[in-house]
């Protein structure tokens, strides 16, 4: 008996690379950048690359330039030096609107939704950049309007049924416990369909038991559509776990960069956790 | 299905006469003859609903079974089927049946370990698993389980990566079929018409309270005349709704939503998924409905913190319509004789305002008949369904007897018994209260347990159902508890633990209480907060707490559970029969007892004599004189990896009454 059947995905619609994970080339390199705000420098000549369909983890101590990072690569903040290399194309700063059209998508530090519209509705504004249709024929609601609708639609549930909220579809964000906030947010960035998901500190105040369901819903998703993801985490033990590279920051430098466990061996990042004098 | 339609044909017309619809296989292909197009079951799949029509399913059934016996399975195999309330999974039941096999419905929430025995017990062969969850507790018991040789899953999530060649997708297994069904035609149609109604319809493990697991042996027979007769007896048709949202292991599931529909021909709906049985109740509508206690005394914790969240105007005129539906609502739905016409038009004024409003909430609009059993219920609690207009009844059964031997009749249902016993149904009371049962549909025997089966079944036929009860001046069966838990103070009055938590349990802070006093001065208590219901009273006093063990040690927790005590007491002191039974001291527990810790079974009902041993020292703290209790206990995570917690625990003294006492209290409430 072959066991080896291919089963019809059903969230594998859309348009996924190769089925199952293959880390493939590098889709972003970020080369010696530099960030400054006034007087504090938050990145100094940082220089990585981010392979395709890998998870590459971003960590680092409080400060360390985490968050202003992953600003740069998403375009929010523009560097003083060095360019960004995403999938092909060299630039010296991106630009929000644009890296979103080219299939970056992110979660915030804290949640960014609209908290009084419903878990569906969030999704189905994270697609917003895939519709097609004007507002005029979407407010007729006719012919190609109707038909795009019932595929983000349908989309849009598979994301659900991905992320198992379907209990709360129609419940607006606002009431719902932050573990389950964190789960539409990462929702609302997978509709989007990005190629690069950046995740800011998915797993950020949550219980162990959500951090075991974030934990796996970052595996799965990376495993099931190949999804490249780069995320930032303060939890030492997931980042072990689910990274396949590690980049260590401290004061806005680049000090380690590499697999888990390398990384976990690196003196100067035990330094950096456990504290020594600069 | 071009292909298959002559011998539906064939085998409908040659089955429409009832005495051929003897098993699951020929009631399916009668149906598919005779109602191809009405709908058979309903999935909800990325929200919508999706419905498949009698033929349909025949033509899944067909194929699946194809799958089955490509793969080598065999008249007298048994498949083991793990996983929630899936159509597919309900198809495999009467695939396995096509085929002369018996399905063995397993418990999905079960722990790896918990299978082994049942799939080493009846050498499980093909199991049909849900997801990859399941899929893993296969791979997981394989060593240990050699005789298991194929895994066939129904959602493919996550299994991308698993290329064991025991691991087959449902997918696959219904294309293997397919092919075989064209290659061998009329294989399936010839297993059908072998199968006898004696033959074994399916296996169903009980939980068991004590021990290892039995597996309860029951035939086409015995489960078809079960289904029948209760059709019958409800006037259930084939335009009936049901959800089917109960684990599929269990016989109560089992009867309702694949024994009764197969016989009457009704349309069963599978929930989304287990968190949103509420939203999807409301969508169906279901007309026929069956809720253990537990569950309707979680919806009804639901509404009282919901109404008590309502703005004041809302919540005084809720208030006000329950007190009236208690007095009178369950007589307006027994028929109404004794209601004045003034309460009448009270009641239906209410009926407008908050019972229609709140059946509809609860998606029970449409529900003709809704029962409930597995255990006793609060009469508060079951009053409560009636009072708003539920028709809501009580039934008595086991695994063994395929549920059926006691049901209420409409217009004669009292709170405190199970009602009469049903057509063909005898019972008889040993001296001792035990209830012994015969039926048609009692079981043939444990599976390959002959020592238990001659414990449980006399050689008169009598099933000894290990329950106390007595029949009340109405010819009702009144049950009071398991007749091993029964016992005495060491003064002789009569101590039934169940009855007492039950009343307890009612109060919507309490969850789980366990009650002691056999052989004791006095009865003492354990108690499970409800944390959802004592976090939201805790929230509106300012009380900060971080979780279910700091919020059970609070002094103020404490005073609120010695409130609910001190109430019991008082009804209890009216009962001369178990005023002696009122509870002196009581503790409530640093953890939530859990049916992964062995406290609860599965259906989770109280463990008793695991609870009494593992806490021993809380009990005997309970008849010390100190006021604590130092503890530390084990616990299981969900990940599987174990723990310690240590806290000291509050024993609190609760106040008892003498009768005179408590009719003194009352008249001055008055």
């Amino acid at each position: 008996m072959s066991a080896a059947s291919v089963p019809a995905d059903p969230g594998s619609s859309a348009a996924v690379p190769a089925p199952g994970r293959r880390i493939g080339d590098v889709i972003l390199a970020v080369e010696n950048i530099s960030l400054a705000f006034g007087g504090v420098q938050a990145l100094a000549d940082i220089s990585f690359d981010v392979r395709e369909h890998e998870v590459r983890a971003i960590i680092g101590p409080n400060g360390a330039g985490k968050s202003s990072l992953l600003n740069v690569i998403n375009g929010v903040y523009h560097p003083q030096q060095g360019t960004i290399m995403f999938m092909g194309e060299k630039r010296h700063q991106m630009n929000p609107h644009k890296v979103a059209s080219q299939g970056v998508a992110r979660t915030f530090q804290n949640i960014a939704l609209f908290k009084g519209m419903s878990v569906l509705d969030n999704l189905m504004a994270g697609r917003n950049l895939l519709m097609k249709t004007g507002i005029l024929q979407q407010a007729l609601y006719w012919g190609a309007t109707q038909r795009e609708e019932l595929a983000h639609r349908r989309r849009v549930e598979e994301i659900i049924d991905f992320l198992e909220i379907q209990a709360i579809r129609k419940t607006p964000v606002g009431r719902l416990p932050y573990g389950l906030q964190k789960r539409v947010e990462l929702g609302r960035a997978l509709a989007a369909e990005p190629r690069l998901l950046l995740l800011d500190e998915p797993m950020a105040g949550m219980n162990v038991e959500e951090k075991q369901d974030m934990c796996r819903f970052v595996l799965d998703l990376n495993e099931e559509f190949g999804t490249t993801i780069v995320l930032i985490e303060h939890d030492m033990g997931v980042v072990m776990d689910i990274s396949d590279r590690v980049v260590v920051l401290d004061y806005g430098r680049k000090i380690g960069d590499g697999l888990p466990d390398e990384v976990r061996s690196n003196q100067a990042v035990i330094d950096a956790y456990l504290g020594v004098k600069h | 299905m071009p292909v298959s339609s002559a011998s539906v044909q064939v085998l409908g017309t040659a089955s429409t006469a009832d005495a051929a619809l003897t098993t699951f296989p020929r009631l399916l292909l009668h149906h598919a003859a005779v109602r191809g197009a009405r709908p058979a079951m309903r999935e909800k799949d990325l929200g919508i609903w999706q419905t498949y029509s009698w033929a349909q399913v025949l033509d899944q059934v067909r194929a699946l079974a194809g799958g089955l016996a490509a793969m080598g399975f065999r008249r007298g195999d048994n498949l083991a089927i793990i996983g929630e309330n899936r159509p597919r999974l309900y198809w495999a039941l009467t695939a396995a049946q096509s085929l002369g096999g018996v399905p063995v419905p397993l418990y999905q929430d079960a722990v790896a370990q918990e299978m082994v025995f049942v799939f080493q017990n009846a050498d499980i062969r093909f199991a049909i698993a849900e997801d990859q969850e399941q899929v893993d507790k296969m791979l997981e018991i394989q060593p240990q389980c050699p005789a298991l040789r194929h895994i066939v899953f129904d959602d493919p999530r996550g299994m991308r990566k698993y290329h064991q060649p025991a691991v087959t997708s449902f997918d696959r297994l219904l294309e293997l079929g397919r092919q075989f069904n064209q290659d061998h035609p009329g294989y399936v149609e010839d297993a059908i018409a072998e199968g006898r109604p004696t033959d074994m319809a399916a296996l169903f493990f009980t939980s068991g309270t004590t021990g290892l697991p039995k597996g309860v042996v029951l035939t086409h027979q015995a489960m078809i005349a079960t289904g029948r007769t209760y059709c019958e007896f409800e006037r259930l048709g084939e335009n009936e709704e049901l959800l089917a949202y109960l684990p599929m292991a269990w016989i109560g599931q089992n009867l309702f939503s694949y024994t009764q529909s197969m016989v009457a021909g009704f349309c069963v709906s599978c929930p989304e998924s287990s968190d949103t049985v509420m939203i999807d109740m409301r969508e169906i509508g279901p007309t026929y409905y069956f809720a253990p206690p537990r569950v309707l005394e979680g919806l009804l914790t639901t509404v009282m913190i919901r109404m008590e969240d309502a703005i004041g105007l809302k919540r005084r005129a809720f208030h006000a319509f329950m007190a009236l539906a208690r007095r009178v609502g369950s007589r307006v739905l027994d028929g109404g004789e004794s209601v004045g016409l003034l309460d009448r038009l009270a009641y239906r004024l209410g009926d407008l305002l908050v019972y229609g409003p709140l059946r509809n909430s609860l998606g029970m609009s449409r529900v003709k008949v809704a029962y409930t059993a597995g255990e006793a219920i609060g009469p508060d609690l079951f009053v409560f369904y009636r009072a708003i207009g539920i028709n809501l009844k009580q039934l008595y059964g086991q695994t063994e007897t395929t549920v059926y031997v006691c049901v209420q009749r409409n217009g004669a249902v009292k709170p405190d018994t199970v009602g009469p016993p049903l057509p063909g149904v005898e019972i008889r009371l040993t001296d001792d209260g035990e209830i012994l049962v015969k039926t048609p549909g009692l079981f043939e025997g444990y599976y390959r347990n002959d020592e238990a089966t001659r414990e449980a079944k006399d050689a008169e036929g009598w099933f000894h159902t290990g329950d106390a009860g007595f029949f009340d001046a109405d010819g009702h069966l009144k049950i009071i508890d398991r007749a091993k838990d029964v016992g005495r103070l060491v003064n002789g009055t009569l101590f039934a633990p169940k009855y007492l938590e039950n009343k307890l349990k009612f109060f919507p802070s309490i969850k789980e209480a366990v009650a002691f006093g056999d052989g004791r001065d006095h009865a003492t208590a354990m108690i499970n907060i409800d944390v959802e219901a004592v976090g939201d009273w805790a929230e509106r006093r300012n009380l900060g707490y971080s979780g279910y063990t700091d919020l059970a040690a609070k002094a103020e927790v404490a005073a609120l559970v010695r409130g609910c005590i001190e109430q019991v007491n008082l009804d209890l002191a009216f009962d001369p029969r178990l005023a002696g039974s009122q509870i002196h001291r009581f503790v409530i527990l640093h953890k939530e007892l859990d049916a992964d810790d062995g406290e609860l079974t599965r259906t989770r009902k109280v463990r008793r004599r695991i609870i009494a041993d593992k806490y021993a020292r809380i009990v005997e703290a309970l008849y010390g004189a100190d006021p604590t209790v130092q503890v530390e206990a084990q616990v299981k995570f969900e990940d599987g990896r174990s723990g310690t917690i240590r806290a000291d625990l509050r024993i609190t003294d609760a106040r008892v009454y003498t009768p005179e006492e408590a009719a003194q209290l009352t008249r001055k409430a008055a």
